[in-house]
């Protein structure tokens, strides 16, 4: 029990120590191939990520403006890091691990899996409240490659 | 008080000879003495629900162990002594808000379902198109959506009473609001989300000069302060029993008799009928027009047995312990750098709610969990008033009368660590 609320508070210093504080890639695009926003009106965290996609489907810039909690702006600023250069094949399969990973269905430790550093939101399966909160810039993304326009986690 | 309350107060006898020491309540509260996290629980999360003591839980599982039956059906001795349960319970709750008559007291599920009653069955009845309905900027989205979707419906307008930076209701505003279309004032007792206590009474004799009626939203107000509806003079008042140490499921909607009297019964079924054919139907008489099929008998019970124990206590006590939390609260709160309080009203419950320069209340309230520290973080359902604020959300520690300072200082304690981390 103990050992679980160490790692929770281990994971949320680590991430509010370094992308909650200074974000990376947070800037405006522009011009940008994609644009989606993200909300989640129970919280009021709203993020807009823009991203350029070059003509083999490899993301070629991705950045992220908005605010809310530490845990959605650091999984924002952490996901932007991770995706960028990658295929949008590929976004989509981590889009699927990162999802079943927050909700606790995956574990990046014994499941196959490319979550790589990312696997530091493994915690957040442990607060269900914040679930949304560390995927809602997955979603954001997810439905920018989609062409939707806005999304929610409510 | 001292007249009214006689009877409660012999009622309550069997709990702890007539009244229950302030200090020594809290161990009649199973769950206060449970660990979180590996600390010790702080519980500050009862303006959303409040904890039970064992004399309601005890009431619960005696009527499931000794006389479950249906009620105002049997002639057999369980149903009996289930009825008289149940409507001692209701006579109690007239007692607890010095109701005239227990025929003014409807069981719903809850202060919200109280509300849509109203909507539901008065409000469809008189509102019209064109008419207007008047409620405040500091109202529970219980208190807006039932109205919303009702002047909707009617093509009415709802209209909102501003209220000021520190969470004071602007009186100025509210009469020169009233006009010739105001058909109702739809008003919160005390605002969940700041605390304040509002003038209800002067409220409602605002109101009654046009001969619009009031009804009052007391879902925050019951558990702290002595209600009496005759001397607020509203025509409808409702509350929750979950918020006064009772169950979930459970409310009342106090009403006027004459305007129950007149309002078309919302739901049919059983029990709301004298006698049924194909072609006609006799209704019942107050209160049971209102309450169709069986209802949370349980729940009834348990939500009197509740009022008995907060009569046991006693409001003076709680007001007393309670107002002397909030003063510890605030006063220790005010003392972190980079911390607002929101709602300042001088009228208040024990309710604080703050924002943290730089760090979201949704970030707050997980590391206060981990603490031990039960608070809600968000809109606490008052999205309106949120933005008229101009913030997105809230950290709220509402406090009751089993609360002890030291929980205070195991929110401070956890606050700094909060503050620490994100420094």
């Amino acid at each position: 029990m103990i050992g679980m609320d160490d790692k929770l508070s281990q994971m949320y210093q680590q991430v509010l120590l370094d992308h909650n504080k200074t974000p990376r890639n947070y800037r405006v695009l522009d011009p940008a191939d994609f644009e989606a926003l993200g909300h989640n009106p129970l919280c009021g965290d709203k993020y807009k990520i823009f991203l350029n996609i070059d003509e083999n489907d490899i993301v070629t810039d991705i950045t992220f403006i908005g605010d809310g909690c530490a845990i959605s702006k650091a999984s924002a600023s952490m996901m932007t890091t991770f995706v960028k250069g990658r295929h949008i094949a590929e976004i989509d399969k981590l889009f699927h691990q990162f999802h079943d990973m927050a909700q606790g269905k995956l574990d990046p430790e014994t499941d196959p899996n490319d979550l790589g550093r990312l696997k530091i939101f493994y915690g957040v399966r442990n607060l269900p409240a914040r679930v949304k909160c560390a995927t809602l810039c997955w979603h954001t993304l997810h439905a920018a490659l989609k062409g939707k326009e806005k999304v929610t986690t409510e | 008080m001292a007249d009214r309350s006689a009877t409660l107060r012999a009622s309550a006898a069997d709990m702890a000879a007539g009244s229950i020491d302030i200090e020594q309540c809290r161990d009649d509260f199973p769950v206060l003495h449970r660990q979180v996290h590996g600390k010790p629980l702080a519980f500050l999360d009862n303006a959303a629900s409040s904890q039970m003591p064992e004399q309601v839980m005890r009431a619960y599982t005696d009527y499931h162990s000794k006389y479950h039956a249906n009620v105002h059906r049997g002639v057999h001795l369980l149903s009996q002594e289930a009825t008289e349960a149940m409507e001692g319970s209701r006579e109690t709750l007239r007692e607890l808000v010095n109701a005239r008559s227990s025929k003014e007291i409807i069981f719903t599920s809850g202060a919200t379902d109280a509300i849509n009653l109203v909507m539901q069955s008065w409000g469809r009845a008189n509102i019209r198109e064109g008419d207007e309905i008047l409620i405040s900027t500091m109202e529970h989205h219980s208190n807006i959506v039932p109205w919303r979707m009702l002047c909707d419906e009617k093509g009415a307008e709802l209209k909102v009473i501003p209220v000021s930076d520190d969470g004071v209701l602007d009186m100025e505003a509210y009469a020169s609001m009233i006009t010739d279309r105001t058909r109702l004032v739809g008003i919160v007792h005390v605002s969940n989300t700041l605390g304040t206590i509002n003038p209800v009474a002067e409220i409602t004799r605002i109101a009654h000069e046009r001969g619009i009626p009031v009804l009052v939203d007391g879902a925050q107000a019951v558990s702290h302060m002595n209600v009496d509806v005759r001397k607020i003079d509203c025509d409808f008042y409702v509350t929750s029993g979950h918020k006064m140490y009772g169950p979930t499921g459970i409310g009342i909607l106090y009403g006027k008799q004459e305007h129950l009297e007149k309002m078309p019964p919302w739901r049919g079924g059983g029990d709301m009928i004298l006698s049924v054919s194909f072609d006609e139907v006799l209704y019942n008489d107050l209160p049971y027009k209102f309450e169709a099929g069986t209802p949370n008998i349980s729940g009834a019970i348990g939500m009197g047995k509740a009022a008995e124990y907060i009569v046991s206590v006693g409001y003076e006590a709680i007001h007393k312990k309670e107002q002397e939390l909030l003063r510890y609260a605030t006063e220790q709160l005010q003392s972190i750098e980079g911390l607002r309080i929101i709602g300042t009203a001088p009228e208040k419950s024990s309710v604080v709610s703050f924002v943290i320069d730089g760090i979201h209340p949704h970030d707050i309230g997980t590391i206060l969990d981990l603490e031990g520290v039960a608070v809600r973080t968000g809109h606490h359902c008052t999205q309106p008033l949120m933005e008229r604020l101009g913030i997105v959300a809230t950290t709220r520690a509402s406090m009751a009368m089993y609360n002890r300072k030291e929980e205070i200082d195991q929110l401070m304690a956890a606050l700094h660590k909060t503050i620490e981390m994100f420094r």
